[in-house]
């Protein structure tokens, strides 16, 4: 067998990576059950999802009245939204892999790549910000 | 003994990828007769008293998804590329919603091979993150520009894609190992290049890439394509990254998937923040496709994946088309 050829800060990626997505993966099982079972009453009835899987995005947000971005963190009390932790956190784990590798990169004077893992940040960040919306049809 | 041996296991797998091609068509022209069945979506808001109650459809995404985890697999392609024009075209679900959760689904799987491909170094971080930063970047652009964009515009687009995906599919040559005379000056001034360990030969490949910058400029429509459709983009990563820039194809297909983890990452933030993700829909795509991937991955050794491809080509085909008609408005 040939030696490891990975290097530290792909392997450090790599190791939160794995424990994120599990991490993940159970929150969102575990949110999705107590969702179904409604242990926590959703804030669209499932019965009625039907009338509004169907619409467009920008008509289901007028029909329900929810507001986009991160209102949903004042609607954990709902068991619909309280599975956007497990959706957050998925798409979050990446952001978190960045800065675990960040002080290794500028440790091993690899400055080129700091400021590209540093500038995915801020592009990442920014998509999570909730700051950009798009436009309605 | 051993001539009977080698019949049985090749019966079985015969009938392995012959159980998987009928039950494939099966269940495809089940959902194509639904399909042709359908009426048009329920006017705005629909009644509460609808025929089929409203877990028939989650369950049946699960089940759809778990299949398409198997053949994914099989057929060497990622789940994203299936689920939003297979989804899309045949359940009741509105292609925002479809996006957004076609998304999510290629982000799970992402994130679900990313450490161990990282950990075996077939992955690159070196390779992957200058693409990243243009594809996340411009997956930003194209799902803004996706959400704000009708139905029918969207249909008729993915339509096209998917036909052209089907094209590059049955066209594009793939090179285990391309040859790269020379480096380029940005792949060596970033020092893009790397060492793996071929276990089908027991010998360590170096590998260097060349056109780099051509590389990366084709990342910005791969990108704005991947946040605008929904799709997890590998279709086109791997092309890149082994034909052009001359990646070997073990390491473009894991740096691929790798870099689908980046990507769909930005692009799924903008479908969460702007409502586009309903769990009810997400949850059961992502379990279904990763139970799938994992059953795929049991069974791939056993089927004949060149046969698999195929069957994925034509569902591909006929998604695409029926993605295309849909927008406009010729078949509904």
């Amino acid at each position: 067998m040939g030696k490891l050829k990975a290097t530290e800060e792909q392997l450090a990626y790599a190791k939160l990576l794995d424990f994120g997505m599990k991490l993940g993966l159970l929150v969102l099982i575990i949110t999705f059950i107590v969702y179904l079972s409604g242990i926590l009453s959703p804030y669209i009835p499932v019965n009625d999802l039907p009338r509004y899987w169907g619409m467009s995005v920008h008509k289901y947000l007028e029909a329900t009245g929810i507001h986009p971005g991160w209102t949903w963190l004042g609607m954990l009390g709902k068991g619909d939204f309280l599975n956007f932790v497990g959706i957050a956190f998925l798409a979050g784990v990446t952001i978190l892999c960045y800065l675990r590798i960040l002080p290794i990169l500028f440790r091993k004077k690899d400055t080129v790549y700091g400021i590209l893992a540093i500038v995915e940040v801020l592009v990442l960040v920014l998509a999570a910000s909730g700051i950009l919306k798009a436009g309605g049809h | 003994m051993v001539s009977r041996e080698l019949k049985i296991t090749r019966l079985n797998a015969k009938t392995i990828t012959y159980i998987i091609v009928v039950a494939a068509l099966c269940i495809f022209h089940f959902f194509a007769g639904l399909a042709c069945a359908s009426t048009d979506p329920p006017p705005i808001p629909s009644s509460p008293d609808s025929a089929i109650p409203w877990w028939v459809w989650p369950l049946v995404l699960f089940v759809v998804t778990f299949l398409l985890g198997i053949v994914a697999v099989l057929g060497g392609v990622g789940g994203g590329v299936l689920f939003v024009p297979i989804i899309g075209g045949f359940f009741p679900f509105h292609i925002d919603f479809v996006r957004g959760a076609g998304l999510l689904v290629a982000l799970a799987g992402a994130l679900a091979a990313g450490p161990g491909l990282l950990k075996k170094g077939m992955a690159d971080l070196r390779l992957a993150l200058p693409v990243a930063v243009i594809a996340s970047s411009c997956a930003i652009v194209g799902a803004m520009v996706g959400l704000a964009l009708p139905a029918k515009v969207v249909n008729i687009a993915l339509g096209g894609t998917i036909l052209g995906i089907v094209a590059i599919m049955l066209m594009a040559k793939k090179s285990e190992y391309p040859e790269v005379r020379q480096a380029d000056a940005l792949s060596t001034a970033l020092r893009i290049n790397g060492i793996y360990h071929e276990a089908s030969t027991g010998h360590d490949i170096n590998w260097q890439i060349h056109r780099t910058p051509q590389g990366l400029a084709l990342f910005i429509i791969i990108g704005v394509m991947a946040g605008m459709f929904g799709l997890g983009a590998g279709w086109a990563n791997v092309p890149v990254l082994n034909l052009l820039m001359g990646a070997p194809l073990k390491v473009s297909v894991a740096t691929s998937k790798f870099l689908l983890s980046i990507t769909d990452t930005s692009a799924a933030w903008i479908y969460v923040n702007n409502g586009a993700v309903l769990p009810m829909m997400v949850v059961p795509s992502i379990i279904g496709i990763m139970l799938g991937s994992i059953v795929g991955v049991k069974i791939l050794a056993k089927t004949k994946p060149a046969a698999v491809r195929y069957i994925v080509i034509a569902m591909l085909l006929f998604a695409g088309g029926r993605a295309l008609l849909k927008g406009l408005e010729i078949w509904k």
